[in-house]
């Protein structure tokens, strides 16, 4: 007998299949487009799982070091306690800790009131404060106080905020905008760039002109004219940003569609009688597309760089809401005191750019036709 | 070649006039002028500050006189720095942002088109492997990361450096900003120079050259390299303009007093003129630098002839 093998019929790989499978054997870019999921889930979540908010300001924890072990620390709870009875108006008499509470007697020239008790709960240090004895002068008073235990892991910042909450939510507007800017760049760039190069003629030599113009004036210059016209608005920050991107690729889609309208298929494809909008769809579109997604990858990166640097300069995201270019600018100004306020949010900033140029440059070898 | 230059020349005129037109009607239509800012002027003081420098004039009167005003090589006061004109305090800032810029850029091209010739004769291998990672952290971490971190690094914990200012241009306070702003820029040259080298070394007058027997030093440093100069030449231009009109990322980080603050800071505080200046500043190291590189690369390509 013969076992000769039925050969299973050979199945083509697509366009994208192809790009798909090459991406997947470049281990960097997989790597980073995996660092990327996890930065964008742990930026959307996370903030939902810290346990304070990015706005909370703890007064006892001003430019806390970060620490995994919990706050405060055995030195702070007296100068905390101290802070806290000053404000009751009284002196302390004596002090001393139990367990995770704390004791306290207090002593005054007047009764004391114990609505003042109050006055250490009110501090981020205790809370379930009691009171436990009173003289019968009613000028001591003993009150018992539960040390509140609380973590902050990339420490805090001038206000006393955490910066962990805070990184996080940075990290969600600064991705945010990237995507969104880049969106809005892509889509400006290949509208303007497509009509240019399909129309042609005079109106692509208009059009083109325009974009020169546009190209010469100083880069920031344009900037600062669009944040002055919109104002410091978060959402019209997206449309500045990508408002200024699009030249690249409006020019760069143009060149595209110009080249793409004279190769021999697109003739074939027009003497065949196939209608303008069928040669749109079936040819132009899907060459322009490995370009577009390639340009917008390298893109995002850019915006991202561009929002920060205008954070940076305080023209970007106000305060309460942060970016990572807020926070890396306050740390700048901080490194002498508390570098940790540069050092986490920059990590984040830097690590994802590198993760995005990594995808960036996977892509584009994997994308490109002439590279198999 | 003289001819080619003057030609040159003639046509930035018109260039640099649609960039003044644009930058200077730009600028007004944004809302808010110079004098009502949060301040709180009374009105009174406010208007005649205004009819002080010509600003109730109509707009196209004021747009003449300042073209006028700058055909005689006058840039008018600043409003906002009232003790100046823009003239003096481009006088003041603008060297020291050359200095720094120039210093920067020389750095950056021979550190970059040296670890770029390495790279590329070592295709694939380790150094070129090392080379690359370099450039790819150089032109990804943004200026505003590594400023800061050079400080903290060198300034705080290792205590080599002065954490700013200029210190009246003593060499040790350059340090810092002129390595800030070379890094990406040496990424940048390092890649271009790597890929070029890489093409001009598979040319066949590198093949003939290495055939004729000359020593390999010769081979790589008097005819691959020069082969291989040109993206760096073109792209030399552009960012000496740049680097020489001072970043205002360096200049605020490390407190140097150069030029390159006063862009957003004017452009915030609507001191048009100023804002103006610069554009102009600008645009005129731009065209300068472009033009020095279409004539360099008359001396580094024989092919390239202006006659």
């Amino acid at each position: 007998m013969t076992d000769v093998a039925i050969a299973a019929p050979v199945a083509g790989r697509s366009f994208w299949g192809d790009a798909w499978a090459r991406l997947k054997s470049n281990k960097a870019a997989m790597i980073s487009l995996f660092y990327l999921a996890l930065m964008a889930i742990v930026c959307v979540v996370g903030p939902y799982f810290v346990p304070h908010t990015y706005t909370t300001i703890y007064a006892d924890y001003v430019r806390t070091a970060p620490s995994f072990s919990a706050y405060p620390k055995a030195d702070m709870i007296e100068s905390a306690l101290r802070d806290a009875v000053k404000r009751m108006r009284v002196d302390v008499d004596e002090w001393h800790q139990d367990g995770d509470r704390v004791f306290v007697t207090v002593e005054a020239s007047k009764p004391v009131d114990e609505r003042s008790a109050r006055y250490l709960d009110r501090s981020d240090t205790f809370h379930d404060t009691r009171i436990e004895n009173k003289s019968d002068d009613g000028r001591k008073l003993t009150m018992s106080a539960a040390v509140k235990q609380q973590y902050f892991l990339f420490g805090t910042d001038n206000t006393g905020r955490d910066l962990l909450s805070r990184t996080l939510m940075a990290g969600r507007v600064s991705l945010a905008i990237g995507l969104l800017a880049g969106i809005v760049a892509v889509a400006i760039g290949v509208i303007y760039g497509a009509t240019a190069g399909f129309i042609g003629g005079k109106t692509d030599e208009v059009m083109m002109r325009i974009v020169d113009v546009l190209y010469s004036l100083p880069f920031i210059f344009f900037v600062i004219m669009l944040v002055v016209f919109f104002g410091r608005n978060f959402v019209l920050m997206f449309l500045a940003v990508g408002a200024v991107l699009w030249l690249d690729m409006a020019r760069i889609v143009r060149g595209q569609a110009l080249s793409i309208r004279r190769q021999e298929y697109v003739q074939a494809a027009e003497a065949l009688g196939v209608t303008r909008g069928g040669i749109l769809v079936r040819h132009i579109v899907p060459n322009l597309l490995g370009v577009v997604v390639i340009y917008m990858t390298l893109l995002v990166p850019q915006v991202i760089i561009l929002e920060s640097f205008l954070s940076f300069l305080g023209l970007g995201v106000q305060e309460p809401m942060t970016s990572w270019g807020v926070l890396i600018s306050t740390g700048a100004k901080n490194i002498g005191t508390a570098n940790w306020l540069l050092l986490f949010p920059a990590f984040f900033l830097v690590s994802t750019l590198f993760a995005l140029n990594f995808v960036g440059d996977g892509l584009r070898d994997a994308l490109d036709p002439k590279d198999r | 070649m003289l001819l080619y230059v003057f030609r040159r020349l003639l046509t930035a005129i018109p260039t640099l006039f649609v960039i003044v037109t644009l930058a200077f009607f730009l600028i007004r239509v944004a809302p808010g002028g110079p004098f009502n800012q949060e301040r709180g002027l009374s009105p009174v003081i406010q208007a005649n500050l205004e009819a002080q420098f010509g600003l109730n004039d109509p707009l196209w009167r004021q747009y003449l006189n300042y073209l006028n005003n700058l055909l005689h090589g006058s840039f008018g006061p600043s409003y906002n720095m009232p003790d100046f004109t823009v003239g003096e305090l481009f006088a003041k800032g603008l060297p020291i942002s050359i200095q720094i810029g120039t210093s920067a850029l020389i750095l950056a091209l021979l550190l970059g088109s040296t670890l770029g010739v390495i790279a590329a004769l070592n295709q694939n291998r380790k150094t070129d492997y090392g080379v690359i990672a370099l450039a790819t952290a150089g032109s990804t971490i943004p200026t505003f990361v590594i400023a800061p971190i050079i400080q903290l690094v060198f300034g705080l914990s290792w205590k080599l450096l002065p954490i700013g200012g200029w210190g009246d241009g003593a060499l040790i306070n350059k340090v810092g900003p002129v390595l800030t702003l070379a890094l990406p820029q040496i990424a940048i040259v390092a890649r271009l120079m790597r890929g070029s080298m890489i093409e001009s070394l598979r040319s066949h007058h590198i093949r003939t050259a290495r055939a004729l027997g000359l020593s390999e030093w010769s081979v790589v440093v008097k005819h691959a390299v020069r082969g291989a100069i040109l993206p760096i030449v073109s792209y030399a231009g552009p960012t000496a303009a740049a680097l020489l009109t001072g970043s205002i990322i360096v200049e605020t980080i490390f407190a140097i007093p150069g030029v390159g603050r006063y862009f957003v800071e004017a452009a915030l505080n609507r001191d048009y003129t100023l804002v103006m200046g610069t554009v102009v500043m600008i645009a005129v190291f731009t065209i300068l630098f472009n033009l020095i590189v279409d004539v360099l690369y008359a001396f580094v390509d024989p092919r390239v002839r202006y006659d």
